[in-house]
Parts: C-alpha cells; sequence; structure tokens
C-alpha cells in the first residue's frame, strides 16, 4: 500500500513563472491556457495531476460549492517520527495545499443536479488515507444519504498514510461502513479514479462505486509496480495498472478524458435521477 | 499533557519492537490449522470460491466448538517447502478474498457465527494477482463483513499485515495473541516507503507501534490472550488450551448478546474515537 512510482506523464514541468511544458511530449502551453484545457496537454492528451481545488473548479456549476468540515484536524496519535516529526510534514502540507488535509468535500451542483462531492489531493502527503480524511470522507458520503443526493468522489491517492500507522489502515474500514448508509437509501456512489489511486483507497471505497470511471492512464491497483518488481521480479504486462489495463478486465465501466468529465457526470447523474423533469437537470 | 517533541526511537525500543515481530512470524508458530486442530471440536474444511478458484492461503470450513456451530475462515502459511507455494505464505490472490465472500455469504444464509483467524503477511505483490481485481476483492470483502447478518469473532494469531489481514478482521469482538500484531503495511513494506530502505525495517517496526496493548487502548482489539512462555511456538497445545476459553467465551458473550450488523457498522466507523459526530 504505497504510493505508486512516478508517473511521468502526471507532473507539469514549470518552465517558468507563466508557462509549463508537457512531462510526455514537451509541448509549452501558458498557465492559464493549461487551466482552460483543464490541465490536460492539447498536444498529446496527458493528464497532470490536479489539485483538490481545481478539480473541484472544473467539475462542479460555478458558485454552487458549499464545503463541508473545513476545520476538522487529525492528530499525531504514534507520535510518529520517520526522517521527520509527522506534524511538521502535516504543517507543510496544509499551507502549501490550503487544505487542512488531504481531502476536499462538500455540496454542489453538476450540470444542475445536486451531488454530495469529494476530491482528493494528491499533493498532500500523497492523498494518502488519515483519520481525518476518513472522517471527512465518511461525513461527506452520510451526508449525502442524507440530504438524498448521490456521492461522487474523485480519488487520487497513494493509500495507506504510514505516518498515522493502524489507524490508516482502519479508514479503509471506516470508509466502506458509510457507503452502507448510502446503499440503505438507495443512492448512487459514481467513483472516479485519477491518478494514482492505489493500495488502501482502490481496496476499499474506490472499488465500490455503483459506476466507476477512470481517467486515461491513470495508474491504479493495490500494490505499486516497484514493489512487485522487487518481491516477485515479475515481468509487468504492457500497460499494467492503467485505467485500460483495468477497463479491459471488466474492473472499470469507463475511461474519460478529463475534457468530458464533466458531461459524462452529468448524462449518469440524469440517468439516475429519481425525479426526472422536477427543475435539478440542466435541460430543465 | 504535552509529549516531548518526537524524535527515533531508541536503538533497545527498536530491538524490542523487531523481536516481537520475528516471534510472530517464527518457524514454528501454530498456524491456523494448528491452532482449529486444538481449539475446536470438529472442522470439517471447504473448498473453492465458486468462481473458478481455490486458494489455499486461504481455508473456510464448517466447525463446532461444544454446543455451538462456527463457520470458520482463516489465512493459512505453509510449513514444508512444498507447502509454503502451494499456501503462498499465507498471502491470498483475490480468489481467496472471493472465498471468504462466499464464507459469510453461507454465514448468513445458515445463521452460522463467523469465527476468523488472522496470520498473513499482507495481500499478495503479484501481477496475476493485480490482473484479477485484488483490490476489488478485497474491497468486496470489506463490505460483506461489514453486512454479515451473525456473531463474528477475530483471532489475530500472527502477522496481520495491510489490506490483507483487514479482509477477515472487520468482526463485533478481536482478540489478538500475545506475540501478534496488526500494521498498515509489513514493517518491511513500511520501511521502503518511508526511507526508501527495506532494510530500517526495525526502524520502521518501533515507529507503528505495534505491541498488541495498543490496540486494546485504541479500541481496534478486545482483548489480548496470552501465550506460554518463550511465546506460542514453545507449545502449541497450551497456546490451544489458553485461547480456547476465550473463544468460547467471547462467542458465547455475541450470540447472547444477538448481532446488529449496524452496531459493527457503527464499531468500524467511529474507530478513532477522535471525531464527536
Amino acid at each position: 500500500m504505497s504510493a505508486s512510482p512516478s508517473y511521468p506523464s502526471a507532473k507539469a514541468v514549470e518552465v517558468s513563472d507563466s508557462e509549463v511544458a508537457c512531462a510526455v511530449c514537451g509541448h509549452r502551453q501558458s498557465g492559464a491556457e493549461a487551466e482552460s484545457s483543464l490541465q490536460v496537454c492539447p498536444a498529446c492528451g496527458a493528464h497532470r495531476r490536479i489539485s483538490a481545488h481545481e478539480r473541484v473548479r472544473q467539475l462542479v456549476d460555478p458558485g454552487t460549492f458549499e464545503e463541508w468540515d473545513r476545520g476538522l484536524e487529525g492528530e499525531d496519535r504514534l507520535h510518529f517520527f520517520d526522517t521527520r516529526a509527522y506534524p511538521e510534514r502535516l504543517e507543510e502540507a496544509r499551507s502549501r495545499e490550503r487544505l487542512p488535509d488531504a481531502i476536499l468535500t462538500g455540496a454542489a451542483r453538476i450540470g444542475g443536479f445536486p451531488v454530495g462531492l469529494a476530491a482528493f489531493d494528491f499533493g498532500f502527503l500523497g492523498g494518502s488515507l488519515s483519520t481525518a480524511v476518513g472522517e471527512r470522507l465518511a461525513r461527506a458520503i452520510e451526508r449525502s444519504a442524507d440530504t438524498g443526493v448521490p456521492f461522487v468522489c474523485v480519488t487520487a491517492s497513494g493509500g495507506a498514510r504510514m505516518q498515522e500507522g493502524v489507524f490508516s489502515l482502519m479508514q479503509m474500514a471506516k470508509s466502506v461502513a458509510a457507503l452502507h448508509r448510502l446503499a440503505e437509501v438507495h443512492l448512487p456512489f459514481i467513483s472516479i479514479l485519477a491518478d494514482p489511486t492505489m493500495g488502501g483507497s482502490i481496496a476499499s471505497f474506490a472499488a465500490l462505486g455503483d459506476v466507476i470511471l477512470a481517467e486515461p492512464k491513470a495508474m491504479i491497483g493495490f500494490t505499486g509496480a516497484r514493489v512487485i518488481t522487487q518481491a516477485t521480479y515479475e515481468q509487468l504486462p504492457a500497460g499494467f495498472q492503467t485505467s485500460e489495463f483495468h477497463h479491459a478486465r471488466g474492473l472499470i465501466d469507463h475511461v474519460v478524458d478529463r475534457r468530458q468529465l464533466r458531461e459524462v457526470l452529468t448524462e449518469l447523474l440524469a440517468v439516475l435521477d429519481t425525479a426526472p423533469g422536477d427543475g435539478h437537470g440542466a435541460a430543465a | 499533557m504535552s509529549l516531548p517533541a518526537p524524535e527515533e526511537a531508541s536503538s533497545d525500543a527498536q530491538s524490542a519492537a523487531w523481536a516481537r515481530v520475528e516471534v510472530s512470524r517464527h518457524p514454528h508458530r501454530p498456524y491456523s490449522l494448528d491452532l482449529i486442530e486444538r481449539c475446536l471440536d470438529q472442522f470439517i474444511e471447504l473448498h473453492g470460491d465458486r468462481q473458478g478458484g481455490d486458494d489455499a492461503a486461504l481455508v473456510i470450513g464448517l466447525a463446532r466448538l461444544g454446543q455451538m456451530r462456527l463457520a470458520v475462515v482463516a489465512n493459512q502459511k505453509g510449513r514444508t517447502l512444498e507447502e509454503r507455494g502451494r499456501r503462498n505464505f499465507g498471502m491470498a490472490h483475490p480468489e481467496g478474498y472471493r472465498k471468504a465472500q462466499r464464507l459469510f455469504a453461507l454465514a448468513g444464509r445458515l445463521q452460522l457465527p463467523v469465527l476468523s483467524f488472522i496470520d498473513t503477511p499482507g495481500a499478495y505483490p503479484g501481477v496475476a494477482a493485480e490482473e484479477r481485481g485484488q483490490a476489488w476483492a478485497i474491497a468486496q470483502t470489506l463490505e460483506a463483513q461489514l453486512a454479515l447478518p451473525t456473531p463474528y469473532l477475530a483471532v489475530v494469531i500472527g502477522e496481520g499485515g495491510s489490506g490483507g489481514a483487514l479482509a477477515t478482521l472487520l468482526a463485533d469482538s478481536v482478540l489478538v495473541l500475545e506475540n501478534a500484531f496488526l500494521s498498515v503495511a509489513s514493517p518491511e513494506a513500511a520501511a521502503a516507503i518511508l526511507f526508501r530502505d527495506a532494510g530500517r525495517k526495525q526502524t520502521a517496526a518501533a515507529a507503528l507501534r505495534l505491541e498488541p496493548r495498543n490496540l486494546v487502548d485504541w479500541g481496534i482489539a478486545d482483548e489480548i490472550v496470552p501465550e506460554p512462555p518463550g511465546g506460542a511456538h514453545t507449545d502449541w497445545d497450551e497456546t490451544a488450551a489458553l485461547l480456547r476459553p476465550r473463544i468460547e467465551a467471547r462467542m458465547g458473550q455475541l450470540v447472547a448478546a444477538g448481532v446488529d450488523p449496524a452496531r459493527r457498522r457503527q464499531r468500524y466507523r467511529r474507530l478513532d474515537g477522535l471525531f464527536s459526530a
């Protein structure tokens, strides 16, 4: 359950303050152009990793996002020290990512449809599952159930957060327990897998979507390729653990380009809408 | 109360943490079938996930303990070279998790309480396991445990590594043998992630605070079951003699209380006790 090895197409290389270059093909764009192309390279289609804040901006109807549980933070229960004290790492990530932990949750509308939304932030300690992340995720699922709206989660997570030890492991159980509430009221969970979705995240809530979508060429799997190679010396098949690899094996419903994601989500929400024609939908 | 500034554990603490891991992995430690044979009155193994596979790294079966009928699910390590390979060192493939799901479904249908034994380094880090949807299989097993309508008792008897352990851990009560541990990742994997050096496993073992007492303090386990002096590997019969009455008592309580899976879900929903929602 570790972060996947570095994914070469994922990171934008900052060329100057105002320019980014695609890490795959080198194509250059201004920062503003990159933002309006949703951080997808217009030349080669490579999807850059994006922050939770940018994800929410891209997906929701403008001005509809209301954040939940903003002040909720965890604790250093294990008093954990690896090469640095865990609280130092947390503080640094908080100020860099402008988030209390690796997830942003809230109410929003997508194509007119009300949803509960969660977006992981890979830049925050690898989007790893801390108690605070698990709690915000579980509360977002439960608030969706309580307010009668579908739940949409965009995951970008390396899996467990080692610094929270067994508490991190137990967030897998917590998220699955919360999803039971949503199922009890027959509301859909749409799980969107972004690069990367690994370890404890894909082995719990992220794999339990009623519908599972994934961005192209995202790395998805339980054990990362580097660990598999070290443990078994096995040859990895072509395209191993990509979205397309899992789609071909019946594990993901659709691989969706980020530039179509809003539209596909809107269609899904429309087909699942329990009260069509009541004015929720974009078509109304 | 303010704690001292965090720092790396002392070398004594690291050695002690590692010694415990080694006892939990001792080659003569009793494995699941050794304890099943000694703790239960009758056990009939069942085979297969009914979907095309039978993973020997995870055994399931029907059992009797005194008057109680039980369904049993257990990680199983191998003793001999041949058996270790066949049982993949107790690391299940997706077929193992699906076999566990079959057992949970069977237990629900026949109203059988479930007893699980956990002893696995973790899920299998291999290509085939990933190709066949290991993560999906684990997630579905978590879901199956939290929906199980009958009493469910888990016993961590050796290694409890990562999602592989969690697949048979989410019970109404959890017992932990004195020298067993439960961890987010094996100390080697944690060291590889934290230090990019699996060799720093001792440091990782200390930092992860693997002592079973912590699991009880944190509400993840309910009770520590003592082992014979020196550890379970010194005397399997005595280990079983210490364990059996604890299983009887705990399972008896669960059966008497009548289990509500919603309460089990609450246990795992509220587990970390940090948030008063």
